[in-house]
């Protein structure tokens, strides 16, 4: 047994090589749905909620960005500090002009994030999010993705991951636990 | 369907209460049929039902058509080790005895090819096609894009 334990530790790889990094520590330029450009450094002192996601996507991205606003609405103004953003695993489909008709359906305190392909897969990589292009019948495409949602303190720190399909008693503590 | 059905169907505003309402084939009752509100015609629209089978025997949702939509498909939404795909579905177990759910974040009809933007307040016909039961159409409701579904006195939402 204590063979199989050692065995184990040395091949789990390392925790920071899972968990997303600091945001600080992250590299990424993106646009936000108002054409401005957003790099991690602006969110410096803020708590901050990100999740990967695209327009496209008429079941997983909807569901979350819906879970997302009853969250905020729950939150109230305790939440004005939280960044809020959907970064677009679909760049190609996504400008910022589709995702401010996107994000318009929901809190307005949800942006919407897209970029040059390099940029969003530096981002992917940041937060240790994986996607895939899947082609299907006609040159139409999906994208498969990290569904997850994930939360930073004001310091940048990685704080949790709130899963698809989460309870919302336990998202909205998971959050506010961020905010102070 | 003819363009004149198409546009009716698409423009006339039904009440509220239309995804309320329970149709029923053979030991099949289908209610709560609805839709979110799209961007445009380009990105597909999404269905939602729920389907319960009363009788003693297995049945099957193996198909879905509209004239909303020229590629309809059943869908399922599968999250793995953390991460969200979207498997087409051959069909859809409906058991004896149970509920079966197309509903956000699992099984849903994906509507390729809308030959309009869903918009909130529309409806549009869909039809259902069982294994064993055959054919019924329903009305679904289009709510908004952040919707979670009809608000029915017995959704159990």
């Amino acid at each position: 047994m204590l063979g199989v334990g050692a065995y184990r530790t040395r091949n789990r790889p390392a925790l920071s090589e899972v968990l997303p990094l600091p945001i600080g520590e992250m590299s990424w330029a993106l646009t936000d749905h108002r054409d401005q450009s957003v790099r991690p450094t602006d969110w410096a002192g803020h708590p901050v909620m990100v999740f990967f996601g695209f327009t496209w996507c008429p079941d997983v991205c909807p569901t979350t960005l819906s879970d997302i606003s009853l969250w905020l609405e729950d939150l109230g103004a305790d939440a004005n500090r939280l960044i809020v953003a959907l970064i677009s695993v679909d760049p190609e489909r996504d400008t910022p002009a589709v995702l401010a008709d996107y994000v318009s359906s929901f809190d307005p305190r949800i942006i919407g994030l897209t970029g040059p392909a390099d940029e969003v897969a530096k981002a992917a990589a940041d937060f240790r999010v994986t996607y895939r292009r899947v082609d299907k019948d006609g040159g139409d495409y999906t994208m498969d993705h990290t569904a997850g949602v994930f939360l930073f303190h004001p310091d940048g720190r990685f704080a949790s991951i709130i899963d698809f399909h989460e309870d919302r008693r336990f998202a909205v503590p998971k959050i506010r636990r961020t905010l102070s | 369907m003819n363009h004149f059905l198409l546009a009716a169907a698409l423009t006339l505003s039904a009440p509220a209460a239309m995804a309320c309402e329970t149709v029923a084939i053979g030991d099949l009752t289908v209610e709560h049929a609805w839709s979110k509100a799209t961007i445009g015609a380009g990105r597909p629209g999404v269905f939602y039902v729920e389907i319960t089978n009363t009788g003693s025997t297995d049945d099957a949702l193996v198909g879905i058509a509209t004239p909303a939509a020229g590629m309809p498909m059943l869908h399922e939404t599968v999250v793995q080790d953390g991460i969200a795909s979207m498997p087409h579905a051959m069909s859809i177990p409906v058991p004896a005895g149970q509920s079966v759910q197309l509903s956000p974040g699992g099984y849903h009809g994906m509507l390729m090819g809308l030959t309009t933007a869903l918009k909130e307040g529309d409806s549009f016909p869909v039809t259902l096609t069982f294994e064993k039961a055959g054919e019924v159409t329903v009305n679904v409701d289009v709510l908004s894009l952040r919707a979670e579904g009809p608000d029915c006195a017995d959704a159990g939402q």
